[in-house]
């Protein structure tokens, strides 16, 4: 069985570690004018329940 | 588990698979619209759509063929009495799959597939002049609506892009939902340069 030959530093688990990022999403706002808020795009708002191009928006949840 | 054509594997076994589509077909047929994942939904989709042209032909032979597929009959009844001649103009896209973001617990994108109620508005023919003359007006739709995407974008970016929209449009019936996959992003360009401007 394989097994390390060395300990990992703490440097090394640090340097390694520090790369764990998260990214924040890019959102759009809510084609709805009475809501407005932000959300992911290609997803129907949450807040409002509608999807949809401003002209052509319909009521999802 | 032999490898499905298409789409996520469900359930362990093939036989497990085809339980999980029945039962979601079911579901679909006696709500109009179920909630469920966005790779359930995606299998289900042609599925559902193929038991619905089943439906519209509407004779014993196409009955026994979904019987075996959909075993409650009540739910047989109400697809081949109501639901099929809803749809009977209808070339396909019987369904639609809107996404409604991540599940809470364990994060999985959902989505809602409904069944199509809108009455059906047949499009220009699909010739291919035919379809450029269509695309034209939706652009002249666009560039109405925002202009400010519209300025930044150069001409044959979006040349290509209408190009897209059509191409999708053509493929199925339900365009107008190729058509709203597509605007969000326009419509998020927008507010963006909005916000700039502010």
């Amino acid at each position: 069985m394989a097994v390390p030959k060395r300990k990992m530093s703490r440097s090394n688990t640090r340097h390694r570690r520090s790369q764990w990022k998260a990214s924040a999403p890019s959102l759009v706002s809510c084609a709805n004018p009475a809501c407005g808020a932000k959300h992911l795009p290609h997803r129907a708002c949450p807040e409002c329940g509608q999807y949809g191009a401003r002209a052509d928006r319909r009521q999802v949840l | 588990m032999p490898t499905p054509k298409k789409g996520a594997r469900l359930g362990g076994s093939p036989a497990h698979q085809r339980l999980i589509v029945s039962n979601l077909a079911t579901a679909l047929f006696e709500h109009g619209r179920i909630t469920t994942t966005e790779a359930k939904a995606r299998v289900l989709r042609p599925v559902a759509e193929k038991l619905i042209t089943k439906a519209k032909k509407g004779d014993l032979h196409n009955r026994r063929q979904v019987v075996s597929t959909i075993r409650d009959k009540g739910v047989v009844h109400t697809l081949f009495e109501d639901i099929a001649p809803r749809y009977a103009e209808r070339p396909g896209g019987y369904t639609r799959i809107t996404k409604i973001g991540p599940r809470k617990g364990d994060n999985a994108p959902m989505a809602v597939i409904e069944l199509v109620t809108e009455d059906y508005t047949p499009k220009a023919k699909s010739d291919k002049p035919a379809s450029k003359t269509a695309a034209a007006p939706a652009a002249a739709d666009t560039v109405e609506e925002t202009p400010a995407a519209e300025a930044e974008e150069t001409p044959a970016a979006e040349g290509t892009e209408t190009e897209v929209v059509e191409a999708e449009a053509t493929d199925e019936a339900p365009a107008d939902e190729a058509a709203a996959d597509e605007a969000p992003a326009e419509e998020a360009a927008a507010d963006e340069d909005e916000n700039k401007s502010e």
